[in-house]
């Protein structure tokens, strides 16, 4: 059983451990309130500025939904890290650790996520848009009072989808420098050939991704009150692409 | 109560126009071709009255409730509510001008993660009404429409009928002075359909409402309508108060507001096809017109309804083989009947 006494003796895991999962939960925490904060203010405006939207402004939508959305979205994200050290040194003061991290993983993640509000906003039928604004509603008031609270169970779906992204993305950025687990697995698992260590991180991260998407539904199941509470779970899923998970 | 019972002080005075439609354009750009969606739409609804739009699909009944709402604008033409022009209004000014127009969907359109109470109140919200306020306004509606008792319910527990009444409570919260209905019954079966109509209706009479109903279906009219107008290619091609269209013999709303089977004449015999109403013969015409002839007469299609409170009734009849027609039509004429030949009026 040297696995099992591996996993109470091995330095990296009784001490580097818990570090690890902290930076993990940091990054992914910081930049998932950073992503939600940029990205949905930037999916409600895809939504509302397409021509036929509530105020359409087509040059300006397109330059955005062409240019941010799509070209961040295509640069893979291990490189599009790499190339934001930069901004990120000049945001936090520093090129590496897990608060450096955040800058490129909220970047990388803010156009993902932005698109999934904008999917979601556009299951709202037309018809509920119109009632408001017959009833004199504001484009602010209809943003706040029908678009929103009317997707939420689409908007909670898409951000269990981009938390479990950060989760994966955090991860490669552990390869330059962010730390957690992802830096964990790589320096021990990997480099030092520790298979305690590697096999580790895996179940924590599968664990945590369980974690969120666990949580993301019920959620979802909650503010969900389009259907009979038995519909709740089905539909939850409906805006999750597959994510892959890992270093 | 939700609006004061305006009394009209002299009777005979011409009566107010609540909704005033004129010259209505709406033309749509579809690649290079220019689609004509309404054509120079024309129309006046008196206070507290109910006037009905029918027409088939594509004849421009969406197009119109959008334009009349200006969630499309109209590319020419006016839209007057209670003298304020809508057309020429914009953001606040439209936005306080559509506060005075209460809506009803085909679909009721709540919002899914609303209760009924806070469907209810959502255009008391978005104005800015204190909780007590709304509150007191949510329930007295609620009453109002038969929901008490629904109030925590979302849309998602409520039937189609009962989410139409949370859709009419909604459109009244405003307190407007016209509620416009698209398509209000056409999502819902017959026995729902008569108990959203008895409520319009009813509703009409006490809030002092002027309503627009547009509709496809002919029983909608026949219900609650007292006039209405029919849409064909963007136009109105006939209008009128529903006595009046009713009884006019060969119009394509009499047709079909009083429709007749098609049924093949027997023999060689002179079909007619009369129109009588309570206003006009109140007497047994027929039987006295076969009496006085001494004829045989065969009735091959009838209908016979009472619409606006006066009954109307329309038939096909043969004459026997040889019967010269023409006495039989003055006589029936005289006593104030309508009649053509099948296919043509007579005289």
């Amino acid at each position: 059983m040297n696995l099992f006494e591996d996993l109470f003796s091995n330095p990296a895991i009784t001490k580097a451990l818990p570090e690890a999962i902290g930076e993990t939960l940091l990054m992914v925490g910081i930049s998932g309130v950073f992503t939600v904060l940029i990205g949905l203010p930037l999916g409600i405006f895809l939504y509302t500025s397409a021509p036929g939207g509530l105020r359409p402004l087509p040059v300006t939508n397109r330059i955005v939904s062409d240019i941010v959305v799509n070209i961040t979205r295509s640069i893979p994200f291990a490189i599009l890290m790499i190339s934001l050290i930069p901004l990120a040194r000049i945001i936090t003061g520093t090129s590496i650790g897990a608060l450096a991290a955040t800058v490129s993983l909220t970047i990388g993640t803010v156009p993902f996520f932005a698109r999934l509000v904008e999917t979601a906003l556009r299951d709202i039928s037309s018809g509920k848009i119109d009632a408001a604004l017959v009833m004199g509603s504001t484009r602010m008031q209809i943003v706040r009072k029908v678009l929103v609270p009317e997707a939420l169970p689409g908007l909670v779906a898409a951000l269990t989808t981009t938390m479990v992204t950060l989760v994966g993305y955090s991860a490669m950025a552990g390869l330059t420098g962010g730390g957690g687990l992802g830096q964990l697995a790589y320096n021990y698992g990997y480099q030092r050939f520790n298979t305690t260590v590697m096999i580790v991180t895996i179940v924590l991260i599968v664990i945590l991704v369980q974690a969120i998407q666990w949580i993301g539904d019920a959620v979802a199941r909650r503010v969900d009150h389009r259907s009979a509470a038995t519909a709740g779970s089905k539909k939850s899923r409906r805006h999750e692409p597959a994510t892959v998970v890992g270093v | 109560m939700l609006a004061a019972a305006d009394q009209d002080p002299v009777p005979n005075q011409p009566r107010i126009h609540v909704i005033t439609v004129s010259d209505l354009r709406k033309v749509y750009r579809q690649g290079n071709r220019e689609i004509v969606a309404l054509d120079g739409v024309s129309l006046e609804v008196p206070k507290g009255s109910i006037h009905g739009i029918v027409g088939h699909s594509g004849a421009g009944k969406s197009t119109l409730v959008r334009c009349l709402t200006l969630l499309d604008s109209p590319t020419s033409g006016s839209v007057s509510i209670n003298g304020a022009e809508l057309s020429a209004a914009r953001d606040a000014d439209l936005r306080s001008a559509r506060r005075r127009i209460g809506m009803i969907f085909q679909h009721a359109n709540l919002m899914d993660s609303r209760t009924t109470a806070q469907n209810v109140a959502h255009p008391l919200e978005i104005v800015n009404t204190s909780k007590d306020a709304i509150s007191t306004k949510v329930n007295e509606l609620l009453k109002l429409v038969g929901l008490e008792g629904f109030e925590n319910a979302y849309p998602s527990q409520l039937s189609g009928g009962q989410r139409q009444r949370v859709g009419i409570a909604r459109a009244l919260a405003s307190d407007p002075d016209v509620l416009l209905c698209d398509e209000p019954t056409s999502a819902l079966d017959p026995k729902t359909t008569e108990e959203i109509l008895v409520l319009i209706k009813d509703l009409t009479k006490r809030l002092q409402l002027t309503v627009l109903i547009i509709t496809h279906e002919m029983h909608v009219v026949k219900r609650v309508c007292d006039s209405v107008s029919l849409l064909a290619a963007g136009r109105i091609v006939e209008h009128g108060p529903l006595r009046e269209v009713a009884a006019s013999l060969g119009s394509e709303l009499s047709r079909t507001l009083l429709p007749l089977p098609s049924a093949e004449p027997l023999g060689t015999g002179v079909v007619l096809e009369i129109l009588f109403s309570g206003d006009t013969a109140s007497e047994p015409v027929l039987t006295a017109a076969a009496r006085r002839f001494n004829l045989d007469l065969n009735v091959l299609a009838g209908s016979v309804e009472t619409l606006a409170g006066t009954q109307f009734g329309h038939l096909r009849i043969q004459l026997p083989a040889g019967t010269d027609a023409g006495p039989v039509v003055e006589y029936l004429h005289s006593q104030g009947v309508s009649v053509r030949t099948a296919g043509k009026d007579a005289a």
